[in-house]
């Protein structure tokens, strides 16, 4: 992964001091309450209901063992004692005392690792496929260019204050699982008819209040240009997008207003101005691209004998292995996930002794190097088969193997009512509640790949528009009700979900959700999965379901 | 009055001069509003002459008379108006104004070094503040990833 040269650790390091310094102004009465929230936002840091929340950049989801040993102490020190993943790769510490964030970030600083431009109208977090350089799918590597543009986007002087946030997402992968249709920018690495890599760049999609999937306003980008077609994106934006109304800033309001021609032809008549002055180096992109190199590898044979005897034994562990690992490009591999969504437990939460102990495993098992994905679970890309049945046992000890990866178990969930000043309604508890449908994991796996998002309000961090089954927490004179949408999707042929019908109260979710199972169950054809399901027969047979028996 | 011009503390030898009162002799500036509406009976006034412009305005409309002015003052008046950062720029790095370019209004010392690198030379607080401390601001950082108006190289360049 990326090291730092003296030049990033000096900017992090000069970022925590002057974090410190406003955090001491602030507290001395000489920055106002509207002057220090952009720059504590910029710093990742909300003042809300219980306490401050700090929101942490885990660059497209990468970490290694080190700095896992260090969220692990953070959350001890000064949270209590565990941390919540995002479904932007990120980790938020939902405890910290505000006067304290100053250390926190210095211990930060020391592992490589910040928070700056994880909130704030700026360009955050740029996010990526948790499967990066080990899908056997994937066109390139596309971490490069994450790098590459986290650098670019860190402190850039034009962009610190644009209308809203701006999120970037790149996919190197034929498999889109980066959800780049739903963000402000989604590069996708293509091939053009010459066989040169570039990228396709689309604008203007994002969830939140007015979902919207995004355009390709290029079809090919050369991978030279990469930042100053970013910068031409950013300049119109930070130019021409609405301030007078937070609900209308964002990039997507822009292309939809100017319309998609005319928005195109400003950026790239601005491109045309800045594109031989900000071309990328072919030697930056190999530099980059070095500290991406594939790790040691052995030459492994294909099969393990042992594996087979292991699965053919032990029936829970050919179930995990079956849910919670997939295929590696390289023979004798195989990528794990580590289920943070055990039944019953806050979707994405990690105790921090779970994170030593995940460390550990990274360090025995898979290189030093654990992933975050953005559907809040973490992944240890490089397993050896053969070690993936002690794995299993280790992870099965830390509750870590509930062998429910990309079922309708693997809920993402917002943090919700509990811990999030704007919420309308509690998101975990939704979750929780589904997951008592399934004490029958057989039950569960015959439902097959379902997608279920839970959002507690409009803002949509749960991503619900895009669930195949969303849920949206809203609130009807001072009680938690939830609107349910079918249909939704953040994969390749994304698409938003559509809305069930009326919303329905709280206690009324998990028994709603059950009848659409059921629904599904005896409308599939033969290998049909619920997404197909409702794609083929459309909403009405599932609002006749819970609706009508109503 | 003083401003910080170029790093240092300097004598502010410029007065803003409303749309509605009368130009005084030493140097002044106006709104664009301002000298749009009187600038045939400016020309050959014989005294620098300064605009001043908001976060609305369009630059590339003063392209053709930016020589006529000394100093431009980009006025702020939500300092999370982030359209000044693309203005300055633009007058710098496209449309080639040497002259001073002063923001004043709503910003915050923290927004300096942000400043400095896209092209504004100079900085106007209210009076009574302590610019010794500000001028601090503009070192916060010694790294900077990008290329920008200050430094034409971006970072990776000079990386061994
Ligand atoms: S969706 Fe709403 S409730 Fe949930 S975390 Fe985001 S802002 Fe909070």
């Amino acid at each position: 992964m990326y090291q730092y040269d003296d030049y990033d650790q000096t900017l992090v390091n000069e970022r925590a001091a002057q974090f410190r310094d406003q955090t001491r102004r602030f507290l001395a009465g000489q920055l106002t309450e509207d002057q220090f929230r952009p720059l504590r936002l910029m710093n990742g840091l909300y003042i809300q209901r219980h306490a401050p929340m700090l929101r942490i950049a885990i660059p497209y989801g990468l970490l290694s063992s080190r700095q896992m040993r260090m969220l692990a102490h953070i959350a001890r020190k000064y949270d209590k004692g565990y941390g919540h993943f995002t479904t932007r790769q990120n980790l938020q510490f939902n405890w910290p005392k505000l006067e304290e964030v100053p250390d926190i970030l210095d211990d930060l600083a020391s592992v490589q690792m910040h928070a700056i431009q994880t909130s704030g109208n700026c360009i955050r977090n740029t996010t990526s496929d948790h499967l990066a350089g080990v899908a056997a799918d994937e066109l390139e590597d596309p971490r490069p260019y994450c790098e590459i543009i986290r650098q670019w986007s860190t402190l850039h002087p034009e962009f610190a204050f644009l209308p809203r946030k701006f999120k970037i997402a790149v996919s190197g992968s034929v498999r889109d699982r980066a959800a780049t249709q739903v963000h402000d920018i989604g590069l996708q690495l293509v091939k053009n008819e010459r066989g040169e890599i570039g990228f396709e760049v689309l604008v203007g999609g994002g969830l939140g209040r007015t979902p919207i999937i995004g355009v390709v306003i290029r079809p090919f980008l050369e991978k030279q240009h990469l930042l100053s077609y970013l910068e031409a994106i950013l300049r119109v934006y930070n130019r021409f997008g609405r301030r007078d109304n937070k609900f209308k800033a964002r990039i997507k309001i822009l292309v939809k207003d100017t319309g998609k021609e005319k928005f195109t032809g400003m950026v790239e008549t601005e491109w045309a101005k800045i594109r031989d002055g900000l071309a990328l180096d072919e030697a930056e992109i190999d530099r980059v691209r070095a500290f991406f190199a594939p790790p040691a590898y052995e030459d492994l044979p294909t099969g393990d004998a042992e594996l087979d005897r292991r699965k053919l034994d032990d029936a829970q562990f050919a179930t995990w292995f079956r849910h919670n690992t997939v295929d590696h490009k390289i023979p004798g591999y195989r990528a794990v996930f580590l289920s943070l969504k055990a039944h019953g437990a806050p979707p994405g939460d990690l105790a921090a002794s779970q994170m030593d102990a995940v460390a550990e495993l990274a360090d025995r098992y898979s290189f030093g190097e654990i992933r975050v994905t953005h559907t809040q679970n973490l992944i240890l890309a490089d397993v050896r088969q053969s070690e993936l049945y002690a794995l299993w046992q280790a992870l099965t000890g830390l509750n870590l193997a509930t062998p429910n990866i990309g079922t309708a178990g693997d809920i993402i969930a917002c943090p919700g009512l509990d811990y999030c000043a704007l919420a309308n309604a509690t998101s975990i508890p939704i979750a929780n509640g589904i997951q008592r449908i399934f004490d029958d994991l057989d039950y569960l796996y015959d439902l097959g790949d379902i997608r279920i998002n839970i959002s507690g309000c409009m803002n949509g961090c749960g991503h619900h528009t895009v669930g195949h089954i969303g849920i949206l927490g809203v609130d009807k004179k001072g009680e938690e009700w939830y609107q349910i949408t079918l249909g939704g999707s953040s994969s390749n042929e994304a698409s938003l979900g559509e809305r069930l019908g009326p919303s329905v109260a709280k206690h009324q979710v998990a028994p709603v959700i059950e009848q659409i199972f059921h629904a599904y169950r005896e409308l599939r054809l033969e290998d049909e999965a619920f997404l197909e399901t409702v794609r083929r027969i459309g909403i009405q047979p599932f609002q006749e379901r819970v609706y009508g028996s109503h | 009055m003083e401003v910080i011009k170029d790093g240092e503390i300097a004598i502010n030898e410029w007065q803003h001069v409303a749309d509605d009162e009368a130009l005084p002799e030493g140097k002044a500036t106006l709104s664009l509003k301002r000298w749009r509406e009187e600038k045939d009976g400016l020309t050959g006034r014989g005294t620098p002459l300064g605009l001043r412009l908001t976060a609305a305005d369009i630059v590339e409309e003063i392209v053709e008379v930016l020589r006529q002015f000394d100093l431009i003052v980009l006025d702020m008046t939500q300092f999370t108006d982030g359209r000044v950062f693309s203005q300055a720029r633009l007058l710098r790095e496209r449309f080639g104004f040497t002259g001073e370019l002063r923001v004043r209004g709503d910003f915050i010392q923290d927004q300096m070094f942000f400043l400095s690198r896209v092209g504004v030379n100079a900085f106007e607080f209210p009076e009574g503040t302590d610019l010794e401390n500000m001028r601090r601001a503009l070192g916060e950082f010694s790294v900077a990833y990008q290329a920008a108006t200050d430094v034409r190289d971006p970072l990776y360049r000079r990386r061994s």
